[in-house]
């Protein structure tokens, strides 16, 4: 076992775990499709959040342009605040809304806006002032519950 | 580095050592000893206990410089504790342990290893590096402390090699060397540097008479060619009356006799007689310590049986 | 009665003991690593013994293990009709958990012990004691070497295993069930994520490096001098870096969850 050999070896060994470190971060991984891209932020307020964790995306049209990097509450108002981290790419006009949505029935929480005609874009810092909170699904239910309730009445009398 | 005339004999040019240019050379031997230390070691008064268990009372030895000592004494009565608190590898509990003119117990760290380059050790079963050549073995302490071009290296470990007479043997490992050419391999590992002090562990347990014909005087010859100070623990009294220059006597922790080979082959002391003389009873008793031997037989006190009770406590 | 107790407790402070006694070696060694990364080429050595030579059992493993994963994920997911998100499953199970842990047992297993005995055999031959004496720190020449070697190898074995396994995984989604290639990393790539997956999992995996290579260059260390202490001191390996793997991945497991 001479030093070149095992020189050698444990050169080829190295360079495996270094592919394989490339291959989980790339292939595997996410690495890659969104770290490159500079990016910009902008705050949202909600009277609700629902479901909307760290890092959730935030999409346009379906297409992921930025993610959520924070989220706390305002004290003094009791809203929460939502920092998005949006992809310098793409400029989105100041009367850009933005709503809490959920993909799929059960699948996860996301942000979607919807660009507005505002001549001025977002810039670094401003606010979202269009905000629609997630649905809260007691809250649905108690909607449909009183707008039963409030139809109920009309009812004997259509049968009739 | 060897110094001494004589010491072309065996090995030649162990001078280059101390007169490479090369930086990084660790100063490493200077076996030239101290002027005012006439002993190369001394040990004074020394203490050392194992936990409770006193090994060392007041042990007080002087191995003189360019001398072969003989350290004797039966098993287990603290001969290798001498040799590892000469080393520094333990610490006295009190007394001094003088090597050099300077107190082995007192060093600090990098102190202590700058000593230990001046010594060689033969240990009991020699302890060679297994996973090395034979020829590895010896240039092992010449890669890591001296800085020299690989070819120096070679010749000196072959010549070393070629002291002991296993010349033949470099490539081999030790797992395929006999154990008495593995205990001469040792012996030429713990002179690779050329030590002003050589120790040896029982360099004659376990070998056949031709081997140990060829160990004991390969010692005394490193020891005059290097002008080095030789100290051998051992208890074969045989091949040491024949090389030593002086012996001591070990037993229970204690110093009990001490001469020249003609002074203790003319001993009357008891002990040293019974060593010297290989009798079975004497002060180091045949019976290790029991009850009456009647008793243990369950013989009646009461009978008068011709058998005789045995010796008592 | 009162002696099982006694038993109990005396095994207890011997435990606790053995780790204050593995805490001080491995600052001990630390303290030596110097000359492992001067001459580099020693830390190196022990790298191909300790890495390369795992490299056939470790990569064969985790073929396997992804494999099963598959296999098994597969039958539980069709009766939900999720077989496409099957190689996240095998994905996310490997890169986060099985990858780092599973490395970590058969390293213990293959290379920690063969540390421990090389240690504990050059103890009981007096090799580290002459080396000594030659004024050649044994803990700077023999152990720390080993104990850095352990360190590096352990996450590249990790994420060899772990690719491996997915490449397993693969082979059964795609030739075995038929699902898409495409869809396969597709769905794989949506779902891992590198900070959170793939890097808690080097976290781990270098943790266990750390602990199984301590481990090993202790109890070789602190083998009794005798053979029967050598076989010993090598069981001991295998089974406390098993203990020690799991717990720390408990409590690392338990720490990255909360990022959530």
């Amino acid at each position: 076992m001479d030093r070149k050999t095992i020189d050698l070896w444990v050169g080829v060994f190295m360079l495996m775990g270094f592919v394989a470190l490339l291959f989980l971060a790339f292939k595997v991984g996410n690495l890659g499709s969104e770290r490159n891209s500079a990016t910009y932020t902008v705050e949202a307020r909600f009277e609700n959040i629902g479901g909307l964790k760290l890092k959730a995306p935030v999409k346009v049209a379906g297409v992921l342009v930025g993610r959520v990097t924070d989220i706390r509450l305002d004290g003094k108002k009791f809203q929460a605040v939502a920092t998005l981290s949006l992809d310098k790419r793409f400029d989105f006009p100041k009367d850009t809304s933005a709503s809490i949505l959920t993909s799929g029935l059960l699948g996860e929480v996301y942000i979607g806006l919807e660009a507005g005609g505002d001549d001025k874009n977002l810039a670094q810092g401003d606010k979202i002032s269009l905000t629609q909170s997630a649905v809260v699904l007691e809250r649905l239910i108690g909607q449909f519950l009183f707008s039963k309730a409030a139809e109920g009445p009309d009812q004997p009398a259509a049968k009739k | 580095m060897a110094v001494t005339t004589g010491a072309t004999l065996l090995f030649a040019n162990s001078c280059t050592l101390c007169h490479a240019p090369e930086k990084n050379l660790v100063n490493p031997i200077d076996p030239t000893p101290a002027p005012d230390a006439p002993n190369f070691v001394d040990i004074d008064n020394v203490n050392f206990s194992y936990g409770k268990r006193p090994i060392l009372k007041g042990i007080t030895l002087k191995v003189p410089k360019g001398k072969v000592v003989a350290i004797m004494g039966g098993s287990g009565c603290g001969k290798t504790t001498l040799l590892q608190l000469i080393g520094g590898q333990l610490k006295a509990g009190s007394g001094r342990v003088m090597v050099d003119g300077q107190d082995v117990g007192k060093l600090d760290r990098e102190a202590l290893y700058a000593m230990r380059r001046k010594m060689g050790m033969l240990f009991q079963f020699g302890a060679l590096f297994t996973d090395m050549t034979v020829f590895d073995n010896i240039a092992f302490q010449l890669r890591e402390h001296a800085n020299l071009p690989e070819d120096m290296i070679r010749d000196l470990v072959l010549m070393k090699l070629n002291a002991v007479g296993l010349r033949g043997t470099a490539n081999l490992f030790p797992s395929e060397l006999s154990g008495g050419m593995a205990r001469r391999v040792a012996l030429a590992r713990a002179v690779a540097l050329d030590p002003a002090l050589i120790m040896y562990d029982e360099p004659f347990a376990g070998l056949d008479p031709i081997s140990l014909a060829v160990v004991g005087k390969t010692i005394r010859r490193l020891n005059d060619a290097l002008g080095a100070t030789s100290i051998v623990v051992t208890h074969d009294i045989i091949e040491s009356l024949q090389i030593v220059d002086y012996l001591y006597f070990v037993s229970d922790g204690r110093i009990i006799g001490q001469g020249t080979p003609d002074e203790i082959r003319a001993s009357t002391e008891p002990f040293i007689k019974q060593f010297v003389h290989a009798e079975m009873d004497g002060p180091v008793p045949f019976h290790y310590p029991a009850g009456n031997y009647a008793d243990d037989l369950g013989i009646l006190r009461t009978l008068k049986s011709p058998v005789q009770p045995g010796v008592s406590p | 009665m009162i002696r099982g107790i006694q038993n109990i407790g005396a095994r207890g402070i011997e435990t606790v003991w053995r780790i204050g006694a593995m805490g001080r070696f491995f600052l001990l060694v630390l303290a030596h690593s110097g000359m492992s990364f001067r001459r580099i080429g020693l830390t190196i050595r022990e790298i191909y013994f300790s890495g390369v030579m795992s490299l056939v059992i470790i990569m064969v493993s985790g073929l396997f293990v992804g494999m099963v994963l598959g296999l098994q994920g597969y039958e539980t997911l069709q009766k939900y009709g999720a077989e496409e998100t099957m190689g996240v499953l095998v994905a996310l199970s490997l890169v986060r958990e099985l990858g780092p842990v599973v490395t970590g047992l058969l390293f213990a297993s293959r290379a920690g012990s063969a540390i421990t005995a090389e240690i504990g055999l050059m103890k009981a031959t007096e090799q580290l004691k002459a080396m000594d004496m030659m004024a050649i720190d044994p803990v700077a020449r023999v152990v720390a070497p080993r104990f850095w070697a352990g360190v590096v190898s352990l996450p590249l074995l990790a994420m060899m295993f772990s690719a491996m396994g997915i490449f397993g995984g693969y082979i059964v989604a795609v030739l075995y069930v038929g699902t898409d290639p495409g869809v396969f990393w597709s769905n794989m790539q949506a779902a891992v994520d590198f900070r959170y997956d793939v890097w808690n999992g080097i976290i781990k995996s270098i943790a266990f490096g750390f602990a199984v290579s301590v481990i090993a260059t202790f109890e070789g260390f602190d083998a009794a001098p005798t053979a029967e202490g050598v076989s010993r001191a090598t069981t001991r390996t295998v089974v406390t870096s098993a203990l020690t793997i799991l717990a720390i991945d408990l409590v690392l497991t338990a720490f990255m969850l909360r990022d959530v």
